[in-house]
């Protein structure tokens, strides 16, 4: 019973992929390369090394971006959420960066960093920073009465009260807003590849549609990234299971 | 005035002491008054009721007693000491989730001991999981418990800090009647034990009668000490003898006349 039902995903995707072959065979050379020149794509950027190369310069500019903004923006938004007055000060700007697609963001990355790495950490970062601002700002406000009231009854120091209190209460809500921004980073740095930089899958599909119009190593390229945004996602999810802050989710 | 000397005395001195205690909340910018004139002795080492209405400003009386509000007029004093915060000395249990879920038993009764040095607070904690028959789930967390046990090992964690007075808001209102009953007994035989001084809330006046040295009545708001009753029946009290009937009688008609204001 578990394992049809631990299957069940990978025999719907299997399907999907037969339904896919059939549909190029009724129709060859109009839709898309079919599933089995992908995998030879796949299998040809393997043999020339260039797979692996392209997927540790995404992941690089993924970690730094994702890093850097995580390493700002939470202790800023746990800060501006814990005072009020800063929150009202500050929440008309988050609002108004906000929505602004880390995509328009390309031009002024362009300007500051140049062409190469730089300017695409610089695009996650910001594609990352509001989102982890605002996670980090409403787990402040969601912290119950209750945990400060006891928190001050047993005669904490405010060192000890954001560490025993206040950081174990926000966690879980944090891991779930770092879970969420890590799939914006790895939508953003395939955007960013395409135009500010010569490596990475982003830059692998523009180069394969530029030489030659190559659609199998378009789609290679999008496989590549689906199964790793997947990884990423599994990944961070197992975090979620961790018995001292399962707490947050089971309520849920 | 420290807890040797109320321990060696007879008869105990006066613990906490409330007087002229009025509290006066604003609200939509109309001045609300919940608390009215509050004067209160507790004995040291006595175990006191405070029984009212839903939403009388129970709550509200216990967290000014807490030091988490301060009353806008009048003073709490404790050990003579004008009271203006929370303090470990004196530990609020809270109605239900008041246990910290990130935390295992063990961790939620070692909370207030992290200055203790280590092989202290193993030994404390060791001693109120088995004092709250909490033995086999140290490595537990909340989660996994049932609501009787939070409870208990809330009171755990309060005691583990080795406090003067215990106050409970309504300790066990969450829970179901045959647990509720059962947990009276426990916290009795706690209190039998180690002695502090407990001030708790509730609205239930069988919990009052069977529990209480003395039990103060509220009326209704703005909260205003109705009466107070001593009731001088030895523990384990028989919940079905005249003498124990009688004074919830008596409870019955106070708070009958507490409700009719």
């Amino acid at each position: 019973m578990n394992s049809w039902v631990r299957l069940r995903p990978v025999l719907f995707i299997a399907a999907l992929v037969v339904i896919w072959q059939i549909a190029v065979n009724r129709h060859p050379g109009q839709l898309l390369p079919g599933p089995w020149e992908v995998l030879r794509g796949i299998g040809d950027l393997l043999r020339h090394g260039l797979l692996l190369k392209y997927v540790v310069a995404s992941l690089f500019r993924v970690t730094w971006g994702f890093l850097l903004a995580a390493v700002i923006a939470i202790p800023l938004g746990l800060t501006i959420g814990w005072y009020r007055r800063a929150e009202m000060a500050f929440n008309p700007l988050v609002q108004i960066f906000r929505p602004i697609s880390p995509l328009a963001w390309i031009p002024i990355a362009i300007l500051w960093f140049g062409v190469g790495d730089l300017a695409s950490i610089f695009l996650i970062f910001v594609g990352c920073f509001f989102p982890l601002l605002l996670t980090a700002m409403s787990a402040v406000h969601n912290i119950p009465d209750l945990y400060v009231n006891v928190g001050r009854n047993f005669g904490l120091n405010t060192a000890d009260f954001i560490y025993r209190v206040v950081y174990p209460a926000v966690l879980p809500q944090l891991i779930t807003g770092l879970r969420i921004t890590l799939g914006i980073a790895w939508l953003v740095v395939v955007a960013a590849e395409m135009i500010a930089v010569n490596s990475g899958l982003g830059f692998l599909i523009v180069d394969a549609r530029n030489a030659g119009n190559r659609y199998d190593l378009v789609l290679a390229g999008m496989v590549v990234i689906g199964t790793i945004g997947l990884l990423l996602d599994l990944g961070m999810r197992s975090l979620e299971r961790v018995k001292s802050f399962r707490w947050g989710y089971s309520e849920n | 005035m420290s807890t040797l000397d109320a321990m060696t005395t007879s008869v105990p001195g006066v613990k906490l002491h409330m007087e002229h205690v009025g509290m006066v909340f604003a609200r939509d910018g109309k001045s609300v008054s919940v608390l009215e004139d509050i004067n209160l002795d507790v004995r040291d080492g006595e175990f006191v009721c405070v029984l009212g209405p839903s939403g009388c400003g129970k709550s509200t009386l216990l967290n000014v007693m807490g030091g988490f509000l301060s009353p806008t007029s009048g003073s709490v004093s404790i050990d003579g000491e004008t009271v203006h915060g929370p303090d470990p000395r004196r530990i609020l249990v809270f109605q239900e989730r008041g246990v910290f879920p990130w935390l295992t038993v063990e961790g939620n009764i070692g909370f207030g001991l992290s200055k203790l040095p280590s092989s202290e607070s193993r030994q404390r904690i060791a001693h109120y999981v088995q004092m709250t028959r909490l033995q086999g789930f140290e490595h537990t967390y909340p989660s996994d418990l049932s609501g009787g046990m939070k409870q208990r090992l809330q009171v755990a964690r309060a005691l583990a800090v080795n406090p003067d007075i215990l106050y409970l808001d309504e300790p066990f209102g969450a829970l179901d009647s045959v647990t509720r009953f059962l947990m009276r007994g426990e916290l009795l035989r706690i209190w039998q034990t180690e002695r502090r001084t407990i001030i708790f809330v509730t609205h239930d006046i069988d919990e009052a009668v069977q529990l209480a040295d003395r039990v103060v009545v509220l009326s209704s708001r703005p909260a205003k000490i109705q009466d107070i009753l001593s009731i001088d029946i030895a523990h384990p009290r028989n919940l079905s003898s005249p003498r124990y009937l009688e004074h919830r009688d008596d409870l019955l008609k106070k708070i009958g006349l507490a409700y009719a204001e």
